[in-house]
């Protein structure tokens, strides 16, 4: 949907419009913001689908959670393991990169976005190749892979059912782990019909072997398989990734080439580690013990082996990470396993919806680092998508407290660059708020002023317009809780 | 295409530069009015002995039982939830008469596997059409078998997974393509947890891994649709373990 600024960077005349909101025009973040979450939050059909999906991920998830002796102690450690990892990222990197080459395997360093786009065109232009299956990545998403390489000609496939319907779709991943999650069967069975020709089915198995079918020829022909990666393992140069559905692992075994793009953060000191953050990631992320398939991968094809890639490059993007880093504040941010969970429990994620945030990463943790990504002023709004319950600092499994980082980046975003009525509303507060008369007074006025709020009410000229639109106003009390409180001391 | 030195650089030194400033330990946050104390590392597994990180981590992690027996029961357990096909053999004759009830039950008519002790026994009970891909192999050809048949590193009862390398089950591929994935174990290999399967991983490759290695856990799945659960999305639809 609707990422109007990163669209700019987007290759021009790609065909696709992946990352573009073709129903609404680019406008700016915070206006689309607005826009779509009034749209999304009236729409009813949207809640429910996304209660029902939701809900059963809650039931799976207390479930699985429930089975750890200690999940509190997991996460401490989840935390300081990835506290360690990014406390010492440059040994880390340098430790995982010298390993993994040492197997053969290619590492590319890539500052920007752009680097990273270049490279990967580059690694399949010059293998002479043209077929790209590829298997979920975020990263991917994040520097717009699919754009650059159907700008070039190549044919793309998304391998994930899910990323696979949003590809049919030409829309953005609705949420980073379940990116159709806002799609009925109907719809998606109606997408089928039209672009595969598919006859209707309301059966979700159906429709998940239509899909199969459709990617098992594409698996075979492919000569280039692209990934993300969850972790790279710095003690024994490897990338882990984590699936269900075992396309990464056909997608990194059948091509003659695998490509993996991974944020430079991603990286654990030891394998040993993933005895944790394997378990603790699906128990997370989608309340499993552990996922369906989790490969550890450690170089191409070796030798005396029998199948596998010929080349294996691992690009390790910074893309803005740096810049976070560069805060300790909100390095912790840095943790961020993407579980998804703090978008799950998020009762703005659940009400906006996922594509309504216009940024690759929904939800608090989108909200806290894509001000630091991109461009602090122009997404500072995400930091006020938050009803400060602090539901996503409770369940983020590597303890990162989102809630606290979004008010820090309100902070932020305010000193840097004050908003000038802001500045004087508040000063005008204070000064208010330290006249007791004056408030008296405005206190016994208010029931008053309220009997001619409904001349105005819901619209321009009402004051509290942004409020009443879509809400009934309290009745003010004629008794304050002062005159209350002062009664009740005297009866006591 | 080699890397621009200037970005390898450019992003090391950027990082350098950002840790110059400390972080505060997870818990605490930056600014707090108590005194920021060296980091201590008494949870950290990451930097303690491998023996020290694996006790620790065994008392956080879901409980497993002490003796084959309860391992065993978890993870028919666990298959059940997992809607894993778990068959305990009584012995290799029992296990014979398994594969050719598994044979006749669906149907099998050629099958993918790759040499080995208990793979070429399957191979000899039960008499098909067989695909070896130990010498390379037409992929083609491997997704018309009706199974695959292979051997595992351990099974982990923890979470009902199979712990396989491309050398122990004959490549990446095998286990994969086919609709139906076999895995014949000996129950020795039946492990309790998780740091137990990372501790055989080390001790039985060093430093020379296979260049993939993994976890499989159930059937192929997805909830990509309204969250509700589908076997066999890309990989296998059936996955039976025989443990004998
Ligand atoms: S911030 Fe925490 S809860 Fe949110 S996706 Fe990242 S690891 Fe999961």
């Amino acid at each position: 949907m609707a990422i109007a600024p990163e669209k700019i960077e987007v290759p021009a005349g790609s065909g696709a419009a992946h990352d573009d909101n073709f129903h609404n025009p680019p406008e700016k973040p915070s206006a689309q913001f607005h826009h779509d979450a009034d749209e999304k939050t009236a729409d009813l059909r949207h809640r429910e689908l996304i209660q029902s999906a939701l809900g059963k991920y809650y039931v799976a998830r207390a479930g699985k959670q429930s089975k750890f002796q200690n999940w509190g102690a997991a996460r401490q450690t989840a935390a300081e393991v990835k506290w360690e990892a990014v406390g010492h990222l440059d040994q880390y990197l340098r430790e995982f990169e010298e390993k993994i080459t040492a197997r053969g395997t290619k590492v590319f360093w890539a500052s920007t976005e752009e680097e990273a786009r270049d490279y990967i065109v580059g690694v399949i232009k010059d293998a002479g190749a043209r077929r790209i299956i590829k298997s979920k990545t975020m990263t991917g998403e994040e520097i717009h892979l699919n754009a650059a390489l159907e700008k070039e000609g190549f044919e793309v496939a998304e391998s994930d059912l899910g990323e696979y319907i949003v590809q049919l779709r030409e829309e953005a991943p609705y949420h980073f782990v379940f990116p159709a999650m806002h799609l009925s069967r109907g719809e998606i069975s109606d997408l089928f019909r039209e672009k595969l020709g598919t006859a209707a089915t309301d059966s979700p198995e159906e429709l998940t072997m239509i899909a199969r079918e459709v990617m098992r020829e594409k698996y075979i022909a492919a000569d280039v398989g692209i990934s993300g990666g969850n972790f790279a393992i710095a003690e024994t140069g490897m990338i882990s990734i984590t699936e269900n559905e075992g396309n990464a692992r056909l997608s990194v075994s059948l091509p003659k080439i695998h490509i993996a793009i991974m944020g430079i953060e991603k990286v654990l000191p030891k394998m040993s580690d993933l005895a944790l953050f394997l378990p603790m990631l699906a128990t997370a992320g989608a309340g499993q013990a552990l996922t369906g398939y989790n490969t550890l991968l450690g170089g191409p094809k070796q030798e005396g082996e029998i199948d596998g890639p010929q080349e294996f490059h691992v690009v390790l993007l910074d893309n803005g990470r740096t810049k976070l880093l560069a805060d300790p504040e909100q390095r912790d941010a840095l943790s961020c396993i993407r579980c998804g969970a703090c978008l799950n429990v998020c009762p703005i994620f659940k009400n906006v919806g996922g594509h309504t945030y216009g940024t690759t990463y929904q939800g608090p943790i989108g909200s806290v680092i894509t001000p630091h990504f991109k461009e602090m002023q122009t997404w500072k709004h995400l930091s006020s998508a938050s009803s400060l319950c602090g539901a996503c600092t409770e369940t983020c499994p590597v303890k990162i407290d989102l809630a606290h980082h979004l008010l820090q980046n309100r902070r932020n975003a305010a000193t840097q660059k004050p908003v000038w009525w802001e500045k004087w509303a508040m000063k005008g507060f204070a000064w208010f708020m330290n006249q007791p008369r004056l408030y008296r007074l405005a206190l016994k006025l208010a029931p008053l002023a309220q009997a001619f709020h409904p001349l105005v009410k819901g619209r321009r000229l009402d004051p509290l317009y942004v409020w009443t639109a879509g809400r009934e106003f309290p009745k003010v009390k004629r008794e304050t809780f002062k005159d209350f409180w002062a009664k009740r001391g005297n009866l006591g | 295409m080699p890397t621009p030195t200037s970005s390898r650089e450019a992003i090391l030194s950027a990082i350098r530069r950002a840790l110059a400033v400390p972080a505060p330990k997870p818990g605490h946050h930056a600014g707090e009015s108590e005194p920021q104390q060296e980091p201590q590392f008494e949870n950290t597994f990451s930097i303690l002995g491998q023996e020290a990180a694996t006790s620790q981590k065994r008392t956080w992690l879901p409980p497993v039982g002490e003796s084959w027996d309860e391992w065993a029961d978890l993870f028919a357990a666990n298959s059940l939830d997992l809607k894993t096909q778990w068959i305990l053999c009584a012995d290799e004759a029992d296990l014979k008469t398994q594969l050719e009830k598994l044979k006749s039950e669906n149907g099998w008519k050629k099958i993918g596997l790759h040499r080995g002790e208990l793979t070429d026994l399957a191979a000899e009970t039960l008499g098909l059409e067989n695909l070896y891909v130990d010498g390379g192999y037409d992929a083609h050809e491997l997704e018309k078998c009706d199974a695959g048949i292979t051997q595992c590193d351990a099974l982990v009862a923890q979470t009902g997974s199979i712990l396989s390398t491309n050398k122990s089950a004959g490549g990446r591929v095998l286990s994969i393509l086919p609709p139906h994935h076999v895995v014949i174990a000996r129950r020795e290999q039946l492990l309790p947890d998780l740091p137990a399967a990372f501790e055989l991983m080390q001790q039985k490759y060093g430093d020379k891994y296979p260049s993939l290695m993994g976890f499989i856990t159930g059937p192929s799945r997805t909830g990509d649709i309204e969250r509700i659960l589908v076997l066999g999305a890309h990989g296998p639809k059936k996955l039976t373990i025989l443990c004998v």
